[in-house]
């Protein structure tokens, strides 16, 4: 158990399941899809926690590691592993399926075969943009990940779904363009300077790039992933889409898909294009999108009629404050960068299930349509209200551990942004609790909702669970945060080198790297760590 | 794996106390005594069961939760176990308070529970802290919460929610440990923004009363802006010291920052922003009288006697800080009078009882605030106790005369306001009980002799003097003779004169009008006895009296850093008021200033016929504007709420949908050659679809496997 855990293949099984699944969601009656991928999903999860148990802090090295050559004659590579800034993620994401999928028992009643085989591409595409070690291999998940997404707003959404289906993909697929020509520019270089071709995480993250370039590439991975993030004023197809997708989806699209933007940053920008994304006009931008997005989109979500619109400007607010954790550069904006990713999962997953659940009983989602649902569903009330407040970071929740660190970070190097964005707290009030209040409080005046059900054994199944991760993430985070730390730590410094070290002029040719590997460079084999993206690598002189 | 022994070990720990608790093994966090702050004060201090002190109200809070699910119908099971759960955490502090007391340790001891956040520089643990302040501050919030929560098992009785008002209220008692108790600012933030949400909680407690819900959400948005005040002051804080821990600033602030330094001036203005939204001082002060849309008890507990003054005690907690800010210091003075005296005029002419007794606590919080601000931190947690003694018996009264008219409306089906005060009068023959000890506590609130707040008013009024600020002096006397005014209006309009329920709500309401059981009655005698003698532990020594330091002496080693830092820059009290005369002198007058004000404001109530509601007409002048609170509210309705939310309107009316969103449009118009990319959709073969697309993937993906 222990060698499965630690090679590539917890994370090729991982990556395989759902596919499997997906197979056999075809082949099973209609009826059962929703069963086939229920049970699909739970055993991905309890497949993928004892890699919470088994991650190894204290290492940046990539764990679990594997890499199988691919298309060879281009240098593609089946490459998978995690470390810190991925490892929650992943369990972020094979956490949201089962409850995604047992969310869509009630609402999804016809194409159910094809709805619940998309929920199991979905997250094998997901899964494998959090785990591919190989550009190539991660854009193929990317367009794995995207494409299920707009088939499921576009065939299960609301009414408009025709309009937010073609939002979402024209901003996605304009977002995807960008990569796959920054991709193929960054492995142009590489065989530029080097005279081969590799698509491998761990030789293009090794490029020198001049500075000049660094900004055309880095821009056309920050345009792609501040789409997906979404960064003012790139966002407003989110509000469309979240609206109009089911709940399944708006729980995916919440829970892990405005992730893979600031993974890409992570992941990609800020190591690639240490430079470019350190200069202070570009920090300065993003420090100031995402400010904008903190104010901007509380004051909008603020004045939203619909529960989800409203949530889903939430939403942009909340990745406007992981935006400056990143862009802070140090540990605390980092590690609370990443931690924030997660409890945003959790928490705003959690306002979608709850609304789906009321949805599901009124088919209404305008705030206008309820007040007073305390007293015919207390159990839903308790819920909402501690989701609501874990969302405004209220201490002793998640929300709160992963704001405090963030603003605390920013502020070190920022003082002027994070005290901008410490209003963001005030406004977090200013547009949540009112709809708390017309929703659950007040009298109940609507006859209609005299005779709601509280929440039955299922729903209260899928939302319990996320409650007590609420909970232990506020009172007890440094499980999570240190499992982070020592990636977060790798990548500051690394930055932070390779930012000074990047060479003027044009690309030279010189592949000497500037920068010393911190990680331990085990075999692949059995069970030894993956490569962390630092280490030595020889790479022959091009031209 | 590390996380589940971990939270073993913490439980193992708490256990390991239970055990040893006599013999006061501090359980795994280890009690140390951190550094001799205070000098030869006292040795090292060994908490007896510090875990426990906060798990009993938690536990009473997650017992009646669940009973708020399960067992909706029993209500005999809250009223035993919320009382119990807060009269447990009561009886451990008093164990605490027993030992300190005879070994004479000063602490601070700081007992680390677990580690919260350990990122990088920043540790900071669930540390819990007990000093000679914390321990004042344990004693009044656990003895008070145990009487008010045995109060409200009488109050509550018939209400089908009172397994979740005890919930809340247990909640609320733990939140405030957690506030008082914290060894550090970001866990006392903790409790601060804990205490902030049970308020909301039960201010809102009867939710389906649209206006009850409003009053919890405005108290919320208005305590988030102070609390924006602390989170900024922490990031200052940490970014200056590299801790946020309370014992190594206290210690190294006089070295690290510089005198009157901007640094330490934004973080105590800062602190000061936050006070001012949790203690209802000016500007942030609007959400307390609407607060008052809680039942009584919460008033009396959380709107009066603990949660309110956590601003006072934040500001004692960091007093090196603002000793070493002067500015700030003279700023914190300043609300506090300002407060002081601008809530006393608007009490002046409130008829609902409740709201004289919200603005009387705002003011009284003013002076408090004067005190601290001044630097008299003693008499500030002098009169912090105090208060909380009058005041919560004064809301506690003010519950039971409520009940009681309320009873007697119910019974002729009349729906008027049982709190106005116009349809009171002459209670005190039917509920001479509640009568008698509320006179107790307006007279100490007034400022009589013996009374409590005579010596705590007292001394406050004379540090503000004799530290320098005449002005402020001169207001806290005006302010005073207003508060001894508009109590007796109180106490004459609702328990003297002639009777107006009858006249109120038809004839032989008033028949109905009863006196509290003696759940309710108990509490308030408890009360009236601390109200009197609550001001006994600590006599000036210029009065002919028996001179008594005990608070002073006690709490000596706690501000000892502060005043040490005030000395050495040559800030000092005289031995004279700015109109001289020493302090016998003006105790003398301010004793004269309280019996006054009594005897004007009873002059006032009888000299005119006061007309119920229904029959009265508008106040006009002045007593409309002090009616209508200066109209304070209608202005921030205007300045504040309104552009707000014509702002957010304008961000999604205009910039999202029409610039933003038009040019998202446009181009997709122009790009509608990808039209088929919808048309497709609704096709109606999806299944096809699907199978196509999961073809294609396995196809791809598959590829790795050949």
């Amino acid at each position: 158990m222990e060698s499965f855990y630690s090679s590539h293949w917890i994370l090729s099984v991982l990556l395989a399941l759902p596919l499997l699944g997906a197979v056999a969601c075809q082949m099973a009656p209609e009826r059962k899809a929703g069963q086939v991928a229920l049970w699909v999903t739970v055993l991905e999860f309890a497949l993928s926690v004892p890699l919470f148990f088994t991650f190894e802090t204290g290492t940046a090295a990539f764990q679990s590691f594997g890499a199988v050559p691919w298309i060879e004659a281009w240098g593609i590579q089946y490459a998978v592993g995690v470390d810190g800034i991925s490892l929650l993620l992943v369990l972020l994401t094979t956490l949201t399926m089962p409850l995604a999928v047992a969310s869509s028992f009630r609402y999804v009643d016809r194409h159910q075969k094809a709805y619940y085989t998309l929920l199991l591409l979905l997250q094998t595409g997901m899964l494998g943009v959090f785990t591919a070690l190989d550009l190539f291999l991660f854009y193929v998940f990317w367009e794995v990940m995207l494409i299920p997404m707009y088939f499921l707003i576009g065939i299960w959404g609301g009414e408009r779904r025709i309009y937010s289906a073609i939002k979402f993909f024209l901003f996605t697929a304009v977002g995807s363009l960008l990569m796959l020509v920054a991709i193929a520019g960054l492995v142009y270089l590489y065989y530029q300077q080097t005279g081969a071709v590799s698509f491998a995480y761990r030789d293009l993250v090794q490029l020198q790039i001049a500075r000049g370039t660094q900004f055309w590439l880095f821009g056309a991975f920050a345009l792609a992933f501040a789409i997906k993030v979404p960064l003012f004023p790139l966002h407003t197809w989110l509000p469309d889409a979240h609206v109009e997708a089911p709940t399944a989806g708006s729980v995916i699209l919440a829970g892990v898909l405005l992730k893979t933007g600031i993974y890409g940053f992570l992941r990609f920008g800020l190591p690639f294009f240490s430079h470019a994304a350190t200069h202070p006009a570009v920090v300065g931008t993003f420090l100031t999108l995402g400010l904008v997005g903190i104010l901007y989109a509380a004051w909008v979500a603020a004045v939203q009629p619909d529960v989800k619109s409203l949530i889903a400007y939430t939403s942009i607010a909340h990745l406007g404050f992981v935006v400056l954790g990143i862009f802070a550069l140090n540990p605390q904006g980092m590690e609370g960068g990443i931690l924030q990713m997660v409890n945003h999962g959790l928490s705003t997953g959690a306002l979608f299930l709850l609304v789906g659940m009321i949805y599901e009983r009124r088919h209404t989602r305008l705030i206008e349509e309820f007040g007073g649902l305390a007293r015919v569903m207390p159990f839903f009330a308790f819920s909402f209200v501690v989701v609501a407040l874990s969302s405004i970071g209220l201490p002793a929740t998640n929300g709160f551990v992963g704001e405090f660190l963030i603003l605390l970070g920013t502020f070190r190097s920022h003082p002027v942004v994070a005290t901008l964005a410490a209003t963001g707290v005030i406004f977090a009030a200013y547009y949540m609790l009112p709809m708390v209040q017309r929703v659950v409080l007040n009298p109940l005046e609507k006859e209609e909702n005299e005779e709601l059900e509280d929440l039955d054994a299922r729903e209260r199944a899928i939302i319990v669970p996320l409650l007590a991760l609420i909970l232990l993430i506020g009172v007890y985070p440094n499980p999570f945060l240190d499992r982070t730390s020592a990636s977060a730590g790798d990548l500051i410094r690394r930055v932070e080198e390779r930012s000074q070290a990047a060479p003027l002029g044009a690309a030279t040719g010189r592949a000497e790297l500037a920068f010393d590997g911190v990680a331990v460079l085990p075999d692949d084999g059995d069970g030894g760590e993956g490569p962390g993206m630092t280490g030595p690598v020889s790479v022959e002189t091009g031209e | 794996m590390e996380m589940i022994p971990a939270l073993g070990s913490a439980l193992a720990g708490l256990l390991q106390e239970a055990a040893h608790g006599a013999a006061g093994a501090a359980g795994q966090g280890a009690a140390h005594g951190a550094g001799q702050a205070a000098g030869d004060h006292g040795g090292s201090f060994t908490p007896i069961l510090p875990g426990l002190i906060l798990l009993i109200p938690l536990i009473g809070a997650a017992v009646n939760g669940l009973g708020a699910f399960l067992w909706r119908d029993r209500r005999l099971v809250p009223s035993w176990v919320g009382p119990l759960a807060v009269g447990g955490a009561f009886a451990v502090v008093l164990a605490n308070f027993l030992r300190m007391l005879e070994t004479g340790a000063a602490g601070p001891a700081v007992v680390t529970l677990w580690s919260w956040l350990s990122v990088g520089g920043l540790e900071v643990g669930v540390d819990l802290l007990f000093d000679r302040l914390s321990m004042v501050m344990m004693l009044v919030v656990t003895g008070v919460s145990t009487v008010i929560h045995v109060y409200s098992a009488g109050y509550m009785r018939d209400d089908p929610g009172i397994s979740r008002f005890f919930a809340y209220l247990n909640l609320f008692v733990f939140f405030m440990l957690v506030l008082v108790m914290g060894g550090n600012f970001p866990v006392t933030f903790v409790g601060w923004e804990g205490v902030g949400l049970c308020s909301y909680l039960l201010i809102g407690f009867w939710y389906e009363n649209a206006e009850y819900s409003s009053a919890g959400k405005k108290a919320f948005i208005v305590n988030r802006i102070g609390d924006f005040g602390f989170l900024v002051a922490m990031f200052l804080l940490f970014a200056m010291f590299g801790t946020l821990d309370y014992v190594p600033i206290i210690e190294s602030a006089a070295d690290e920052l510089a005198y009157g330094g901007i640094t330490v001036t934004a973080v105590t203005l800062l602190l000061l922003l936050a006070c001012t939204g949790k203690s209802a001082q000016i500007p942030l002060y609007t959400w307390l009288p609407d607060a008052m849309a809680g039942p009584t008890p919460v008033s009396a507990l959380i709107h009066a006697a603990t949660m309110v003054t956590a601003g006072v005690y934040l500001v004692a907690r960091s007093g090196v800080l603002f000793a070493m800010a002067p500015m700030s210091q003279a700023a914190v003075a300043t609300v506090g009078a300002g407060t002081a005296l601008f809530a006393a005029t608007i009490a002046l002419k409130q008829y609902d009882i409740k709201k004289v007794l919200a603005y009387s606590t705002i003011s009284q919080l003013g002076y408090m605030f004067l005190a601290v601000g001044v630097g008299a931190y003693t008499a500030g947690i002098f009169h912090l106790t105090t208060h909380a003694f009058f005041k919560a018996l004064l809301f506690l009264g003010a519950g039971a005369v409520i009940h009681s008219v309320e009873h007697a409306f119910h019974e002729q089906g009349h729906h008027g306001d049982p709190n106005d005060m116009r349809s009171h009068g002459g209670l005190m023959s039917v509920m001479p009980v509640t009568g008698t000890t509320m006179w107790a506590a307006t007279l100490a609130i007034a400022g009589v002799f013996p009374f409590a707040g005579f010596f705590s008013k007292d001394e406050i009024i004379w540090y503000a003097g004799s530290y320098g600020y005449p002005i402020l002096w001169g207001v806290s006397l005006v302010a005073a003779v207003l508060t001894a005014a508009y109590m007796a209006r109180l106490m004459f309009m609702t328990f003297h004169g002639e009777n107006r329920t009858d006249e109120a709500a038809g004839q032989g309401a008033s028949s109905a009008l009863h006196e509290a059981p003696a759940v309710m009655t108990v509490p308030l005698v408890i009360l009236a006895v601390l109200s009197v003698v609550g001001g006994w532990i600590q006599i000036p020594e210029a009065l002919p009296l028996p001179h008594v330091s005990w608070l002073h002496d006690w709490l000596h080693p706690a501000v000892e850093p502060a005043l040490a830092v005030a000395e050495e820059h040559g800030v000092e009290a005289a031995h004279a008021a700015p109109l001289g005369g020493g302090e016998a002198v003006w105790a003398g007058v301010s004793l004269v200033l309280a019996v006054g004000g009594i005897v004007a404001g009873a002059a006032w109530v009888r000299s005119k016929e006061i007309l119920v509601p229904e029959r009265a007409a508008d106040d006009r002048g002045l007593a409309r504007v002090l009616n209508r609170k200066w109209y304070v509210d209608e202005l921030y309705e205007r300045v504040f709420v309104g552009p707000l939310l014509a702002l957010s309107r304008a961000c999604w009316r205009v910039v999202d949908d029409r610039i933003i969103d038009g040019a998202v449009n446009g181009l997709g118009y122009a790009g509608r050659a990808l039209g088929w990319v919808g048309s497709r959709l609704q096709s109606g073969r999806i299944g096809t679809y699907v199978l196509v697309f999961t073809l294609g993937v396995l196809a791809v993906l598959g590829g790795l496997v050949l």
